[in-house]
């Protein structure tokens, strides 16, 4: 910036200042940059040290837990938490309720992609009576405490005989519950031109045709990110299955770390806290690799984390 | 729209261009409906149904095992004498009251901080961006509670600093700070859509006001701040809303009854307490359509307030 300015500086001996005006400059940049990163490191220090502190001590022995002991590092690491971590609880392994996170987030993808895309088709590029009134409404539960279905929604499998099932979990995720994706999709698919389902209409192409061979493969970017987000936000979840699941070999994840707090009431804060990491790994890894979809997804389509 | 008949005779089908549209439109009518299917059906069944149903029984007793028993306003009434219900309130308005504003505050100041062309910008987004996508879980809830626990490493850090409060978990007074806390943690989500907002305004507007001689004060309020007033509308409505649904930290934290002496009684957790654990759905309903209409009410006094100090870009000023 400040190189480019100087050659149209005034004439040599205009004013002649006592120092250079060019090294001034770029000393104080230089200081102003190490600011920036001094703060910045230490705001990461910050914001990062309940993670590091977590991983931390899934490492180290109970007693150097609790105690006098704000360090991350300790001289007794050892797998013996994880270990313990891994044997479950309720007679139920851990790795089953691995196993059952991962058929509720896998299915919470599945069906979010197949019906969000199809419903966001809908809104964005077919033209029918009442489009924009239901477009209202979509974007009204956007904003709607979603407490206000859980009893009627509890009542109704209930009765249908579907608590203790995955069900009730994953029907809303098969039927575009989430409008945020529905948005998401929505948003992007409206930013497409629209001379590519015009084009394909005139060669004949119905609706079926334009959503499946022109509009999915545009969308993979929407889709990715869609994809990442039901996927956490299922791993995530604890509500949901707290209200339908009663047996612990269907617990997901969190609902298993509640058992296991609930239990070890903590006398073995190392298990407890490793089988919280254990919980969050998948979450962690997607972020360490997805990142950049990640935060770019969150900054142009305002989602939530 | 009306210009296509005379469209449709230049090109030399005029016979058959209106009943073609009409039919065009009937076709486009079905399909839009067969594919706005998945989202009607939710809509109906597990949105717009259980809405109704749930009205119906906030006039209700009801405890899932005998019928519902129509018993008028009476659960309104009964909530605004049920002290465990006031405490709920007051526990969940100073969490939003004073959580949102700071979360966002530290949101906006960290985006100012980072919206320089440094290098290195990438990676601290991630870093801060990171705890938003976990801070919620019920992990994270159980690191919080054994970091702010008896002697926990907060507290060590802060004796370090010759203050001592000597467990935050277990003391009432201080549950509410550590809640706090907790969201503000999470303060990342509203920082990178801050910074992508920050990003849109032209670098001259401020090139501008530095010549008229404008210190940083100024620049902020004159420009930075009415600029990204869409961007702090959105993220105001939407952690305001989040804010006040807070629940599964809540529930771990407090082992899921609201304590120490109901200091952690979030709204949600005590709704979930009443239709779940006491099985009193009607009056659970009652609570849920409350929260509805006190979250409709901000959402409306949001906007309604928004034309005086939010500004698009096609404004007029």
């Amino acid at each position: 910036m400040t190189t480019t300015a100087t050659p149209v500086q005034p004439a040599p001996g205009a004013t002649a200042p006592a120092h250079n005006p060019k090294s001034e400059s770029t000393t104080a940049k230089r200081a102003k940059s190490t600011i920036f990163h001094a703060a910045a490191l230490l705001l990461t220090c910050v914001v990062l040290y309940p993670a590091l502190w977590m991983i931390a001590s899934a490492f180290k022995p109970n007693s150097e837990i609790g105690g006098q002991n704000t360090s991350l590092w300790s001289s007794n690491f050892s797998f013996d938490n994880f270990a313990t971590a891994m044997d479950g609880i309720g007679g139920v392994s851990t790795l089953q309720f691995f196993t059952n996170s991962l058929i509720l987030a896998i299915g919470a993808v599945v069906g979010t992609i197949l019906s969000a895309s199809v419903s966001a088709y809908a809104f964005a590029r077919i033209k029918f009576p009442g489009r924009s009134v239901f477009f209202g409404m979509m974007i009204a539960t956007l904003l709607l405490p979603f407490h206000v279905v859980i009893i009627p929604q509890y009542i109704i499998f209930q009765q249908l005989g579907l608590v203790d099932t995955y069900v009730p979990l994953l029907i809303g995720k098969f039927l575009a519950g989430d409008a945020f994706f529905v948005f998401l999709m929505v948003q992007f698919m409206r930013n497409l031109p629209a001379e590519l389902d015009e084009a394909a209409r005139i060669d004949g192409a119905g609706h079926v045709r334009i959503f499946t061979s022109i509009m999915l493969p545009l969308m993979k970017p929407a889709l990715i990110s869609t994809s990442i987000f039901s996927f956490i936000w299922s791993w995530n979840d604890f509500l949901g299955p707290l209200l339908y699941l009663n047996t612990p070999d269907k617990y997901p994840l969190p609902l298993a770390l509640r058992l296991f707090v609930d239990q070890t009431q903590s006398s073995d804060y190392g298990a407890m806290i490793a089988m919280s990491v254990l919980a969050l790994l998948p979450v962690l890894i997607f972020f360490l690799i997805f990142q950049r979809y990640i935060v770019e997804g969150v900054s142009t389509q305002g989602l939530k984390g | 729209m009306t210009q296509s008949p005379t469209l449709s005779r230049r090109q030399g089908h005029s016979g058959t261009a209106l009943p073609r549209k009409s039919r065009q439109r009937g076709a486009d009518a079905r399909a839009g409906y067969t594919f706005l299917l998945p989202w009607l059906l939710g809509f109906i069944a597990l949105t717009v149904g259980p809405m109704i149903s749930s009205l119906y029984l906030s006039f209700t007793n009801y405890n899932l095992f005998e019928p519902p028993k129509w018993i008028g306003f009476d659960n309104y009434a009964t909530l605004f004498q049920d002290e465990r219900f006031l405490q709920s309130v007051g526990v969940t308005l100073s969490y939003v009251v004073f959580g949102t504003p700071l979360k966002l505050a530290a949101a906006l100041a960290v985006a100012m901080l980072l919206n320089s062309k440094r290098r290195g910008q990438g990676f601290y987004r991630s870093a801060f961006y990171a705890p938003s996508l976990i801070g919620a879980s019920v992990s994270i809830a159980i690191v919080w509670k054994a970091m702010f626990g008896d002697s926990g490493p907060v507290d060590q850090g802060l004796s370090f600093f010759g203050i001592n409060i000597g467990g935050w978990v277990g003391n009432p007074s201080m549950t509410m700070p550590m809640m706090i806390l907790l969201t503000v943690w999470q303060f990342g989500a509203p920082m990178v859509i801050f910074l992508a907002g920050l990003k849109q305004i032209p670098g001259e507007l401020y090139e501008a006001a530095s010549m008229d001689g404008a210190g940083p004060v100024r620049k902020f309020f004159n420009i930075t701040w009415p600029m990204l007033s869409p961007v702090i509308f959105f993220n105001l409505l939407m952690e305001t809303i989040h804010a006040f649904q807070i629940f599964a930290s809540a529930y771990i934290i407090s082992n899921g009854d609201g304590g120490p002496a109901g200091s952690t009684l979030f709204y949600t957790l005590y709704l979930y307490l009443r239709g779940f654990s006491d099985f009193r759905m009607g009056y659970a309903s009652a609570m849920a359509w409350l929260l509805v209409i006190v979250v409709g009410i901000i959402t409306l006094i949001f906007f309604r307030t928004s034309k005086s100090w939010v500004h698009y870009s096609g404004d007029a000023k």
